[in-house]
């Protein structure tokens, strides 16, 4: 074994995060590792590389006990680790940032020419051909996260932990990443490989570890466990999330938002699509294919410069957002983080942010009226906190995206915008979103749902749009949603606008 | 833009790589056309009295920005050099009766000890270096007033000290030497040394450069002693020149200091920045400066000191939102 984890024990004052959990890495081999959030999987990670320190247990790394104080140390020892949302140094140029650190030196000085050289070197064994001059921050998410792999790799790591590096990437892209662990493991060096997309599993891995409630529950080769029950492994309990809903004959919804022919800048060319009342409208397409763009024109984010948005068949032209949450729109933000929350808040502040002028009286927020409504939602919703006053950085990201549900259906909209909404939210979470969008829709409510995940497309929407290089180029109804059609749909028209 | 860039890309290696790079150069030319334009208007200007003593009074403006680039790069501020510099001055005069060189180490020291003081209160306390360094610049006032019982201290003038500040060296003004040998250095450190690279990825992000294995917190404290250690130097040469030590001098310094980074394209948010771009940007606020004594030299119009400042500040406004706007489009 090229890496053995036995016995670890970790507990933050008091709580206790892991116990006895076990992981075990052959050299070259791909391992997935799995679990619901607050699994223990991060701090697993984290103890690994030094980050974090163990309460109890070994670590053995290339057949010798290691007791990593630091990430440099552990770096040091042949661990990389490609961070979800943390790349590098995005102002430094490529090269650099692979050579940060460790820089080759002439007379004590930076040798820019074997850096440059160097660096071209490793990401030739990738098939990448970069201007390692320029700035990282130029390149897209996925050459980021494969630089970063290149850095691990030139600084000998006979293991690379990649945790979510898929969740910023599109198929494509996924692709290239997966050819690039390929050549890790032709070169023996293992990978753990962390993602809440199961199917990337499959593809990639030769074993899953699977970890919940700070336990390792289950290891297995990838071929030898089914979806199912893999899933349940993880959850402890049965999940009927991922059978597809059963589509019933398509109804006929009166259109309540229609956008015709909308156009701005470069990412949105031409696009159409329709939002019925009571039902949920798919936005699907790659990664910059203006889905994100799109959503934005029709809240009045961003200004059109072409086309036209109609409301129950009254155009509007609105000015800026505020006019379109007048009118009965909600947005929530594929990025919880920036443009959502605000951490420090209770639950109760962050759910009536939008609200506070209504719930004025005399100049002063309505405290019973406020209490009132929060309740309501937390029951309504199922929103797992300690107290309406707790801070919502305390809650899971599946509890947060709630919270932010909640802020915007307090304000009785007509049309609910979602970007990515169970973007890192554990499966058993997912499900439970899917299901509450369903009911509000269900209720009347329009929504648009952008997804990167195409089960949950099939699992959620009444209907699919489909976006390619900011054009709408399918709509697929109830009964056609299929991964198969979805898929086709994004990529015919890439390649043919490429 | 991109016309333009590739226009310009025809002058080889000195072609500027990106849009910062451009505005950069853009100072450049900004310092060349104020010269020019001070050469044609006012008789004197380009005589060696005036480019000698514009060189050894901004002298230490410009230690004192290079201290602050290399501070700000790392995403950081430093806010006591100008408390700092006047504590030297005080120091560097107490020292100066017995040696000159003890003048000139008693003010680096106290220097050195003040940006080691700030680099240890945010990178072992954790402070944010806004509060740090403004708390470090009270304190070093504060002591400076002390040290001095509230008043200048004279320096001696039988030590040679006062030959730093007021001396000469192949017909250039001493201060102006050290000066150019400090940028030499920074320039290095930061272009051609790995220690440059490393201070730059911590601007881009310190959470990131510290998962990359860099060492956060030695850099950050070697950057806040730099500063402190060139804040020091400037005093020593404020002390010299002036034959005092002045414990209420150096008032608003830090935000010269802080003007001429950021002309200089040197981003607030830390992890880009240019050293000679630095030189340049302290050049061009002191040459307006310069320019509007010449103006109010002939006589037309008398400029009070209060609207020599409202011009300095418009003028600072005018190139920043220049640059920007150059820096802003990119090229596709």
């Amino acid at each position: 074994m090229l890496l053995s984890m036995r016995g670890i024990d970790k507990s933050f004052s008091g709580v206790g995060v892991l116990s006895a959990a076990s992981l075990e890495v052959a050299q070259g081999e791909a391992m997935a590792l799995v679990g619901q959030n607050g699994a223990g999987k991060s701090t697993m990670i984290k103890i690994l590389t030094g980050a974090y320190s163990r309460d109890a247990g070994e670590i053995d790394f290339r057949g010798e006990p290691v007791d990593f104080r630091s990430t440099a140390e552990s770096q040091a020892a042949g661990i990389a680790t490609i961070y979800q949302e943390i790349n590098l140094a995005p102002n430094r140029s490529v090269a650099e940032n692979i050579s940060l650190g460790r820089e080759p030196r002439k007379f004590g000085l930076l040798d820019r020419a074997t850096m440059r050289a160097d660096a071209r070197a490793v990401l030739r064994r990738f098939n990448l051909e970069l201007d390692v001059e320029r700035p990282l921050g130029e390149f897209g998410a996925a050459t980021r996260q494969l630089v970063a792999i290149a850095r691990g790799v030139s600084q000998n790591a006979r293991l690379v932990i990649m945790d979510e590096p898929t969740s910023s990437l599109d198929e494509r892209e996924v692709a290239v990443l997966f050819d690039t662990i390929r050549t890790l493991k032709r070169d023996g060096v293992a990978t753990i490989f962390i993602s809440h997309r199961l199917g990337e599993l499959y593809a990639i891995c030769d074993r899953v570890t699977i970890m919940r409630d700070g336990r390792t529950v289950a290891v297995s080769a990838m071929q030898d466990i089914s979806r199912i029950e893999l899933v349940r492994a993880m959850l402890g309990r049965e999940l009927t999330a991922f059978t597809a809903r059963a589509h019933g004959e398509a109804r006929v919804h009166e259109p309540l938002v229609e956008a015709k022919n909308l156009a701005a800048g470069l990412r949105v060319r031409n696009v159409s699509l329709t939002i019925g009342k009571g039902e949920i409208a798919g936005l699907a397409g790659l990664l910059g294919s203006g889905r994100t763009e799109t959503a934005r024109l029709i809240y009045a984010a961003d200004r059109c410069d072409a086309g036209s948005v109609s409301v129950e068949g009254r155009a509007v032209a609105y000015a800026e957002p505020a006019d379109a949450i007048r009118d009965g729109m909600g947005f929530v933000s594929e990025d919880r983080k920036v443009e959502g929350i605000v951490p420090e808040m209770s639950v109760r502040e962050n759910m009536t942010l939008a609200i506070l002028p209504r719930l004025q009286r005399s100049g002063v927020v309505d405290k019973q009226q406020q209490g009132q409504i929060v309740d309501r939602y937390v029951r309504a919703l199922g929103i797992k906190c300690a107290s309406a006053e707790q801070p919502i950085r305390e809650l899971s990201g599946g509890n947060q995206q709630k919270v932010l549900l909640a802020r915007w259906l307090c304000m009785n909209p007509r049309l609910l915008i979602v970007d990515e909404p169970t973007r890192g939210i554990d499966v058993g979470a997912k499900a439970e979103i899917l299901k509450l969008l369903r009911s509000l829709a269900d209720d009347g409510l329009g929504v648009l749902m952008i997804s990167s995940e195409l089960e949950e497309l099939i699992a959620a929407a009444d209907n699919v749009t489909v976006l390619s290089d900011g054009c709408s180029v399918a709509l697929l109804r109830a009964g056609e949603i299929t991964e198969e059609r979805l898929m086709t749909a994004m990529a015919h028209q890439q390649e043919a606008a490429a | 833009m991109t016309d333009l860039a590739s226009r310009l890309a025809a002058l080889g290696p000195l072609a500027p790589r990106s849009n910062i790079d451009l505005a950069r150069l853009g100072v450049v030319a900004a310092l060349i056309l104020l010269i020019v334009f001070g050469a044609l208007r006012y008789d004197n200007f380009l005589s060696s009295y005036n480019a000698l003593s514009f060189l050894r009074y901004n002298s230490m403006f410009a230690l004192i920005a290079l201290g602050m680039a290399l501070v700000i790069m790392t995403g950081g501020i430093d806010l006591s050099v100008g408390g700092t510099a006047a504590l030297a001055s005080v120091v560097a005069a107490l020292f100066s009766p017995y040696h000159w060189a003890a003048g000139l180490l008693g003010g680096l020291a106290a220097g050195l000890a003040v940006g080691v003081l700030n680099g240890a209160v945010i990178t072992r306390l954790r402070i944010q270096p806004f509060i740090g360094t403004l708390a470090a610049m009270l304190a070093a006032y504060g002591t400076a007033l002390l040290l001095a019982g509230n008043q200048s201290v004279s320096v001696s003038y039988d030590s040679g000290f006062t030959e730093i500040g007021q001396g000469d060296f192949l017909g250039f003004p001493v201060p102006a030497w050290i000066a150019l040998a400090a940028y030499v250095a920074g320039w290095v450190a930061l272009e051609r040394h790995p220690v440059g690279r490393r201070v730059l990825a911590i601007g881009d992000g310190e959470v990131t450069a510290a998962l990359m294995g860099l060492k956060v917190e030695r850099t950050l404290m070697g950057v806040y002693a730099a500063s402190g250690l060139l804040a020091g130097l400037a005093g020593v040469i404020l002390a010299s020149q002036f034959g005092a030590g002045q414990p209420t001098e150096g008032v608003g310094w830090e935000l010269f200091a802080i003007a001429s980074v950021v002309v200089g394209g040197t981003l607030l948010t830390g992890g880009v920045g240019s050293i000679g771009a630095t030189l340049a940007g302290a050049l061009l606020l002191a040459m307006v400066f310069n320019i509007l004594n010449f103006e109010n030299g002939l006589g037309w119009i008398s400029l009070s000191a209060y609207w020599q400042s409202v011009i300095r500040g418009l003028f600072l406004l005018a190139v920043i939102i220049l640059q920007a706007k150059i820096a802003e489009s990119r090229p596709r």
